[in-house]
């Protein structure tokens, strides 16, 4: 177990590395953007010296290495900084915004964040209980009808483009059949109940749009392994092929699949604009690109880095129960 | 009386594997019986379909093969016509199998007791404890090290004759009728292979279990069958019982397969002592990181003369070999060409110096690049060691063809997939020699090979050795080998040298307690070997027990 611990420590560190990295990329790619918030907000009639006073008020004017380094260290206190476009309403309502009122990108952030995360894992919930059956099966059953039928199914719905998957569905199953509403404009006073099914339509699309992947990666996984003669021997011992598959192929195959998942689960956190956009669902990719068409920097930022740290933590959560799964780590010798 | 019948009849059987769009045929019409309580040996080279015949015994083809017609029948059931649901019920529960190498056919995500009780539970024979209390007692009865815990490892935590003999006692779960042994201990050291056919035999003779025993090593074979059937290519040569077969076979290839193991050569007188060895390792000790792996290791190599270096697996003789060639660092210790020190690292040794050592690999398959013609795979070392080029490099090589009796016109252009083992293992030679050395390391080059194809390559060292002066390393754990070939013998064993000398030396007693076991666990052609052995012996002092004893003492 002591090994284990030392990998997974690595990796956390790693992970943390990773993290730096990615904050000095983020910095320096929406610093490159061209325009600024200041000319962003005035318009095409600002006077220079308009622009020149928000620019300082702003703290636009400083070298970006001590910007950044401000920015950095305001993250490790927990304070994401104070979103451009917010602040101006917020002196106006006569809060100081930096002490995390409507204005700090925190308290912008967080409602969004914590939608985003209920639309992921309804649609986690949903997609991979799926995938890892019809990938089962499909295994089970390779190359019959239902396995080309799966294959056909999922990879057409991963080829088509998510709006088009997400009207089809709307279509469907909001305006023909009206089950769900085509709408998902939730908010924080609603019911568990009221929320779930105001969601459940994206986190279907989101479902039609991941499932392929995992499914068609746990069919590989578990076919590549049935010519092991430990498979064999399972076989030539009676056992039933479900079991065979189930409780001799499965468990070794379960690092790539894994992988997969995690994969997937990260792109259903950060990949989502266009399905928010389309069901109108007050998530992160909704704020993202409204701050980025008012190079509301902060909150650009602060998004990039959320997207970041996701994609960084759940491939470690994945590499750590890959890790995890071979009982030559868990079990040494 | 259902006794009466045989418990296995196989009639005119046709098996076909699938290449590209065609099926070839893998065995042409055999007919097999096996009384019940009856030892069948099954022996032939590789390709002779014994493995095939064995699995169709359980009316089981693999992935791309197909029994195309004939019968098989077990116990008056048509396991052919049978379906699917039937064959599982008799799988496992009346007819069991143990495989080549347990390492790879124990499931490596499962304990090993968890897999044993599988076969019981499913088919309804005995509950889990009930499984489990059994299990115990045949780790027992198979003289397994902590019978009541080994069971509750993974198998990567069970060394390989331990996992081998918990695999035959997987087999034994539901006390079947008949069991199929393919090869069971054909991946296991001398010392270790003793232990388990002794279990193996025991165990069948305790249940009186028929069994149907798969190998290509006769001696083995002739300790475990009653009968023996010899395969060639599909075909049956001849069938009868083992000692019949022993003294006196019929077909002409069943004596040539009795007569490779006679192949032996003159040993060479010693060199003496004021001559200047070709190579001289001197006190090399070495590690893996930080596992140590030689400790002390001296010898030398001289010229004309071939050392066998013998040890089991994990001795350290390859790690030697990787020494010299400058693969790997010592941590002490020079390794000395015709009198001067060789540098540690093969990138600081200058083209004179590596042309000198040149090696020649157990696996041929994979030594060669697949995508290189012949002209290339041994064109390229002539041409870096030699500087030669064009019109020269290709006499060159059609000269190094005809010297491993290869015909240069037919197989400059071949690419390695279109060559048998053994002429793959012979442009192995010839790209050593290309180099035009003084010194080649053969390691474990005929392990992988059919008998009569390795005395090929044997007899082949040797002309070379004689017609060029070549020094050879030779590395390997099959004593039959370096009965065959060896003027001096060096033992190992973790690291060390527990014995060196002449060959003569070498196989008469008295001996150190290690190359003592080693040679007397070598099975013999007698089929009363493995018993009068166990009565010598004791079967507690065989194998790792033994090992251990020597330790202790």
């Amino acid at each position: 177990m002591k090994a284990v611990a030392l990998i997974i420590l690595n990796r956390l560190g790693l992970g943390l590395v990773t993290l730096f990295v990615v904050s000095v990329l983020i910095f320096a790619a929406v610093n490159m953007l061209p325009g600024d918030f200041a000319q962003a907000i005035l318009g095409q009639g600002a006077t220079e010296e308009a622009v020149a006073a928000i620019r300082e008020d702003l703290g636009l004017n400083k070298n970006p290495v001590a910007r950044y380094t401000d920015w950095l260290g305001g993250i490790l206190k927990g304070d994401f900084g104070v979103s451009f476009a917010q602040a101006n309403f917020s002196s106006f309502a006569g809060e100081d915004a930096s002490k995390g009122g409507i204005g700090s990108v925190a308290a912008q952030l967080e409602p969004r964040f914590k939608n985003t995360l209920f639309l992921a894992a309804v649609a986690a919930i949903i997609s991979v209980p799926i995938s890892l059956i019809l990938g089962i099966m499909a295994a089970l059953y390779r190359n019959s009808i239902f396995d080309r039928f799966v294959n056909v199914s999922t990879l057409t719905s991963i080829s088509s483009p998510e709006f088009f998957v997400a009207y089809v569905l709307i279509l469907f199953l909001a305006v023909l059949n009206p089950v769900l509403p085509s709408l998902s404009n939730i908010f924080a006073e609603m019911s568990f109940t009221e929320r779930l099914i105001k969601t459940l339509l994206p986190a279907l699309t989101l479902t039609l749009v991941v499932t392929a992947h995992m499914m068609r990666m746990t069919r590989a996984a578990i076919i590549n392994l049935l010519a092991s003669p430990y498979i064999e021997m399972a076989r030539l011992k009676g056992i039933k092929p479900a079991r065979v598959i189930v409780f001799h192929a499965l468990p070794n195959a379960l690092a790539p699949i894994i992988n997969v998942i995690a994969l997937n689960l990260a792109y259903l956190v950060t990949g989502v604009v266009v399905v928010e956009v389309v069901f109108v669902y007050p998530g992160i990719g909704q704020l993202f690109v409204d701050s980025v068409k008012i190079r509301d920097i902060p909150v650009v930022q602060a998004c990039c880095l959320i997207f970041a740290a996701a994609y960084i933590l759940l491939n470690l959560t994945a590499d750590i129960f890959s890790i995890l799964s071979n009982p030559r780590l868990r079990h040494p010798k | 009386m259902k006794t009466e019948q045989p418990l296995v009849k196989i009639r005119n059987i046709f098996i076909q594997g699938r290449s590209d769009e065609d099926w070839l045929p893998i065995i042409n019409g055999i007919d097999l019986d096996l009384n019940r309580g009856e030892v069948l040996g099954l022996i032939g080279e590789s390709g002779a379909g014994k493995s095939t015949l064995g699995l169709a015994a359980m009316g089981f083809a693999r992935d791309g093969c197909r029994i195309a017609s004939g019968t098989v029948e077990f116990d008056g059931i048509d396991l052919i016509a049978a379906d699917a649901a039937t064959k599982r019920s008799l799988l496992g529960r009346r007819i069991a199998y143990v495989a080549q190498s347990a390492a790879a056919s124990f499931n490596p995500a499962h304990k090993i007791i968890n897999q044993h009780t599988e076969a019981p539970i499913q088919h309804g024979v005995s509950g889990r404890s009930e499984s489990e209390k059994d299990a115990i007692e045949l780790y027992r009865r198979l003289r397994l090290p902590n019978p009541d815990e080994i069971g509750f490892r993974y198998p990567h935590q069970v060394s390989g004759g331990q996992l081998q003999r918990a695999m035959t006692a997987m087999a034994m779960s539901c006390r079947p009728d008949l069991i199929i042994f393919d090869e069971p201990t054909t991946a296991l050291d001398v010392t270790t292979q003793i232990e388990v056919l002794a279990a193996i035999r025991d165990i069948v003779q305790q249940f009186d279990t028929a069994a149907i025993y798969i190998t290509h090593d006769l001696a083995v074979v002739a300790q475990m069958a009653d009968r023996i059937k010899v395969l060639l290519k599909g075909d049956q040569v001849e069938e009868s019982d083992t000692r019949s077969m022993l003294d006196d076979p019929k077909q002409d290839y069943t004596k040539s397969l009795w007569a490779v193991r006679s192949f032996t050569r003159e040993e060479k007188p010693l060199a003496s002592e004021d001559e200047l060895p070709v190579v001289r390792v001197r006190n090399v000790t070495a590690s893996y990181g930080t596992v140590p792996v030689l400790h002390d290791v001296s010898f030398d190599v001289h010229a004309s003369r071939t050392v066998a270096v013998v040890g089991e697996s994990g001795s350290g003789k390859s790690t030697v070999a990787r020494c010299i060639t400058g693969l790997l660092k010592p941590s002490e210790g020079v390794i000395e060409f015709d009198g001067t020190p060789l540098p540690a690292d093969y990138r600081q040794r200058s083209v004179e110096q590596l042309k000198q050592v040149q090696m020649i690999y157990q696996m041929a398959d994979t030594a060669l690049n697949p995508r290189k013609r012949i002209r290339e795979i041994i064109g390229r070392p002539v041409e870096f060691y030699l500087g030669l080029r064009g019109k020269e490099k290709t006499e060159r090589v059609a000269e190094l063809l005809d010297q491993i009796e290869l015909d240069p016109d037919q197989f400059m252009g071949r690419l390695p997939s279109e060559l048998s083992g053994g002429q793959k293992q012979r442009i192995g030679i010839a790209r050593a020699l290309a180099a035009d050395p003084k010194f080649i390391i053969c390691d474990e080059v005929t392990s992988a090979l059919d008998q009569l194809v390795a005395e090929g390559i044997l007899k082949l060292l040797a002309r070379l050795q004689d017609s060029l002066g070549l020094a050879y390393m030779f590395i390997t754990h099959d004593l039959a080998t370096v009965r065959a070939i060896a003027d001096e013998v060096v033992v190992m064993k973790d690291g060390r040298v527990v014995e060196a000398g002449g060959k003569t030396d070498m196989f008469t007693p008295p001996h150190h307690d290690y190359t003592n076991l080693l040679l007397s666990s070598v099975p013999e052609m007698d089929p009363d070997w493995l018993t009068e052995l166990l009565d010598q012996r004791g079967v507690d002092n065989i194998g790792d027990a033994a090992i251990e004893r020597m330790e202790d003492a």
